[in-house]
């Protein structure tokens, strides 16, 4: 049973996650801050971009950490690659056209729901808010939707 | 609680938050899109013990903290986000679900993929960060949810 749903073990993945949850409950017991991960993205662009919408004050406070929080996103995956891959080169087979596409729907729909995986995913779950666990479970719905469809219908 | 000193401090906190969250999410594989998709396609289940550890951590700290403690240790008050449920968070989901299918990215794998020198997802990268552009440009200023809620 355990082979059948996690063929290629369980553990690395309740580790990471416990990892990833220590991440989110660290950030928020020491600043009091609340660590979604797709705001970054609108917030990031209040820099350069005038429009009244991304000049926001809840993008423009939270623009300096949510940059220190990716780059600490980044430091902890070069670690992981350094120290336990080796270094190994990594890639992926999927076509670039599709990560360009499937990204720009990520970032849309983060955006315009207001939250992503970690976002209503982990920090709206944590803080038992209904309308993340309703937004949870659209986008797993048609994520196993458009999944399955693309494995289907492309080549 | 703004000298220079608690602000290195928090930044430093911060940082530190983040190699965590980004160490763990390349050790259980979600940095590679074929293991989200696997997920989706049915065939490993892994992606749930990965949301299910981080939420059952983050659930406790969200709940017990702001009881054991009168504030962050760095700061004056924990910030709480309230999420509302609404035509623009059900499309957005929808939208955000459909992309994430087709891709196996999502913002915080895209980000730290940057680390594990998998160059393949900056497309994702810059996908997202393009997706996030044209939301802002296209959304209304005083939408409902510009309420400050940090």
């Amino acid at each position: 049973m355990i082979e059948f749903l996690f063929p290629m073990g369980w553990q690395h993945y309740l580790l990471g996650g416990l990892c990833v949850g220590c991440g989110t409950a660290l950030l928020f017991a020491l600043t009091g801050r609340i660590g979604g991960m797709s705001t970054v993205f609108s917030s990031t662009w209040s820099w350069v971009v005038r429009r009244p919408f991304f000049q926001q004050p809840r993008f423009v406070t939270s623009r300096g950490w949510r940059l220190v929080y990716a780059l600490g996103l980044i430091l902890g995956a070069l670690l992981w690659w350094l120290g336990i891959a080796g270094g190994a080169p990594q890639a992926t087979a999927i076509p670039a056209w599709q990560l360009l596409l499937g990204g720009f729907f990520v970032g849309y729909g983060a955006r315009l729901s207001n939250g992503c995986t970690s976002g209503h995913g982990i920090c709206g779950l944590g803080s038992l808010q209904w309308p993340s666990l309703l937004a949870v479970l659209t986008f797993m719905a048609t994520a196993f939707l458009s999944a399955n469809l693309a494995v289907r219908w492309l080549p | 609680m703004n000298s220079a000193r608690t602000r290195l401090l928090r930044g430093l906190s911060t940082l530190l938050a983040g190699l965590l969250f980004g160490f763990g999410l390349s050790v259980s594989g979600m940095v590679h899109p074929e293991v989200v998709l696997g997920f989706l396609h049915g065939a490993d289940f892994g992606l749930m013990l990965v949301m299910g550890g981080a939420v059952l951590v983050v659930l406790l700290a969200y709940q017990l903290l702001p009881r054991w403690l009168s504030r962050p240790v760095l700061d004056h008050h924990f910030h709480t986000h309230q999420s509302r449920w609404n035509r623009d968070t059900a499309l957005g989901a929808a939208l955000f679900g459909i992309g994430w299918g087709l891709c196996g990215v999502c913002p915080g794998p895209a980000i730290a993929a940057l680390g594990t020198g998998n160059w393949d997802l900056l497309w994702a990268l810059a996908g997202i960060a393009l997706g996030a552009l044209v939301q802002g440009l296209r959304a209304r200023t005083t939408n409902e949810q510009a309420k400050p809620t940090i």
